[in-house]
């Protein structure tokens, strides 16, 4: 345990050792403030947007729009996964569409999205879920295709019915295929709501550091990319525990 | 180790011969059994995969109760046989009863080659698996007399993982056994246990098999295990039934006796034939041909 401690520790080493190397050297005068501000610097910025609530109705409105649009594509990506693994006939019937939709890249419908949907929540919110569907949907399809098919006969021998067979042998069998569908989808949900604010939006953590960019608060540009970092580093550990408690009859996650 | 716990348990007076008394298990009532075992009988029975037939007009019929081996060669239908017998595959013609009715997936229960244990569900979630029709607390109550049985009482909460193949093994005879079938049906599961093992699981099969009474249907490739374990052995060879063998040995049997010894002997040569037992002495020449080329 104590080793496990001192592991979770030593992650930070770097994290910090960079910061305080960032504020010698602007302290030191070598990075000229309107190139990197100081750490304190950025710090003073976030306090000041947080006193005011700036930063936090900004963080509320972009978590919103990352969840409702995860939920939606994920759900949808989830739904598509699981029917085409399970039905031969609707996997012929949507997954080559489903290919060939996936090989645009989503960021490219932006300027139409923007047609569609103006600078709205909708636009915002299509296009995380675009993106995030496909990962989850090729995850979730891969999960339950290679679910051992001696399971499958075991649990039809034993007198499962579809709806068991399904909840205690093929969920469970996709899971860990579908926990990496959902790590992948979550760094894509961020990277697609802050490319998306940051072109069209009048609110929201991108909408904030393109705001700041124009009145050169490069300050409040640096804390907006910092929020990011943690931002994804917070949904991230959480896919992780969530993946942990789970998958905890899985070899590979006993005994950590 | 494992041999070591096994056998101290086989032994013990509070062991296995405990567990096995009827007065220490709550007889879940699965179905009204007459007596334990169920008759199998197949009549004209044939199964075709596309113009490929595996079994011909086979009539085979097992009293109540018998341990019945089929050997034969791989891809003589053994496995086929047994799964029309679960009902798991419909005969091309003929008819399959179980207990004078059609086979369904109550009525037997299957152990496989392979444990097939559900890796996300502990030891005894999966026995659970094969119970049906129970209450929560009477189901859990069967699973633990069943994995008592099996001698793995204490491995209840593990996941299947950390077990041995052996264990795994005795798992799946646990939920196999658990909801107390007529019909056992066995598709080689010994065949991936190491020899040590093999010799414990089938003295533990044979224990249970006494104890309960079910029909138990064995298919192996292996002749002596079968003669170990069966009251009779059936030989299958193209799609039929060449030799039918009551083994009239006591029991538990000496592996290595004359009478299974000479038994042995009787299977192998209707299996190989008189022209391929020549085979061996050829290999010898053409081993000796490719040494001294």
């Amino acid at each position: 345990m104590n080793l496990f401690k001192s592991g979770d520790l030593l992650a930070f080493v770097i994290p910090v050792g960079l910061i305080l190397v960032w504020q010698a050297l602007s302290s030191a005068g070598y990075l000229a403030p309107e190139v990197l501000p100081a750490p304190t610097a950025v710090a003073l910025a976030g306090w000041r947007l947080a006193t005011s609530g700036e930063l936090w109705t900004n963080i509320a409105i972009s978590a919103w729009r990352a969840g409702v649009g995860f939920l939606i594509g994920g759900g949808i990506g989830f739904a598509f996964g699981l029917a085409n693994g399970l039905s031969k006939l609707s996997e012929r019937l949507t997954d080559p569409t489903i290919q060939m939709v996936r090989t645009i890249p989503h960021l490219a419908m932006i300027p139409l999205v923007i047609l569609w949907f103006g600078i709205d929540e909708t636009a915002k919110i299509f296009l995380v879920a675009l993106g995030v569907s496909f990962p989850i949907y090729l995850n979730t399809l891969h999960g339950v295709r290679t679910v051992d098919a001696q399971l499958v006969e075991m649990g039809r021998a034993y007198g499962m019915t579809p709806v068991e067979l399904f909840l205690k042998v093929v969920l469970p069998g996709a899971l860990p295929s579908i926990f990496v569908g959902l790590r992948y989808a979550l760094g894509i949900m961020w990277l697609t709501l802050i490319v998306a604010e940051t072109i069209s939006a009048s609110s929201g953590l991108g909408y904030m550091a393109m705001n700041a960019r124009e009145f050169m608060l490069v300050d409040v540009v640096v804390l907006s990319i910092l929020i990011y970092a943690l931002l994804g580093k917070l949904a991230d550990s959480v896919a992780r525990w969530l993946e942990r408690a789970t998958l905890s009859w899985h070899p590979a996650y006993i005994a950590r | 180790m494992t041999a070591r716990t096994f056998s101290a348990r086989l032994l013990s007076p509070r062991g296995l011969a405990a567990a096995f008394a009827p007065a220490s298990a709550p007889k879940p009532q699965l179905r009204a059994a007459g007596g334990r075992g169920a008759s199998v009988t197949l009549r004209g029975f044939s199964k075709s995969f596309g113009p490929k037939q595996v079994l011909k007009k086979l009539d085979l019929h097992a009293p109540a109760g018998q341990f019945i081996a089929i050997v034969g060669k791989s891809g003589c239908g053994k496995s086929t046989l047994l799964r029309a017998i679960l009902g798991l595959d419909q005969p091309t013609d003929g008819v399959v009863t179980v207990a004078d009715q059609p086979p369904t997936s109550d009525s037997a229960r299957i152990m496989f080659q392979e444990p097939r244990l559900l890796p996300w569900a502990r030891v005894l979630d999966n026995v659970l698996v094969g119970v049906r029709g129970l209450g929560k607390i009477e189901a859990r109550e069967a699973a633990l007399d069943a994995l008592r049985k099996v001698g793995l009482g204490d491995r209840a909460g593990e996941w299947p993982s950390v077990l041995s193949g052996g264990q795994k093994q005795r798992v799946a005879l646990a939920r196999a056994l658990v909801s107390r079938p007529r019909l056992l049906a066995l598709d080689e599961p010994l065949g991936a246990l190491d020899a040590l093992t093999r010799i414990e699981m089938q003295n533990l099969l044979e224990r249970i098999w006494q104890k309960q009474g079910f029909t138990a249907v064995l298919v192996t490739h292996d002749v002596s295990e079968a003669l170990a374990l069966a009251d009779r052995v059936i030989v299958l060879e193209d799609g039929g039934v060449s030799l039918d063998l009551t083994v009239d040995l006591p029991r538990p049997r000496r592996r290595g006796s004359p009478g299974i010894a000479r038994l042995e002997g009787q299977i192998l040569d209707r299996l190989f034939g008189a022209a391929d037992r020549d085979a061996p002495t050829d290999l010898h020449g053409d081993l000796a041909q490719e040494l001294y080329a």
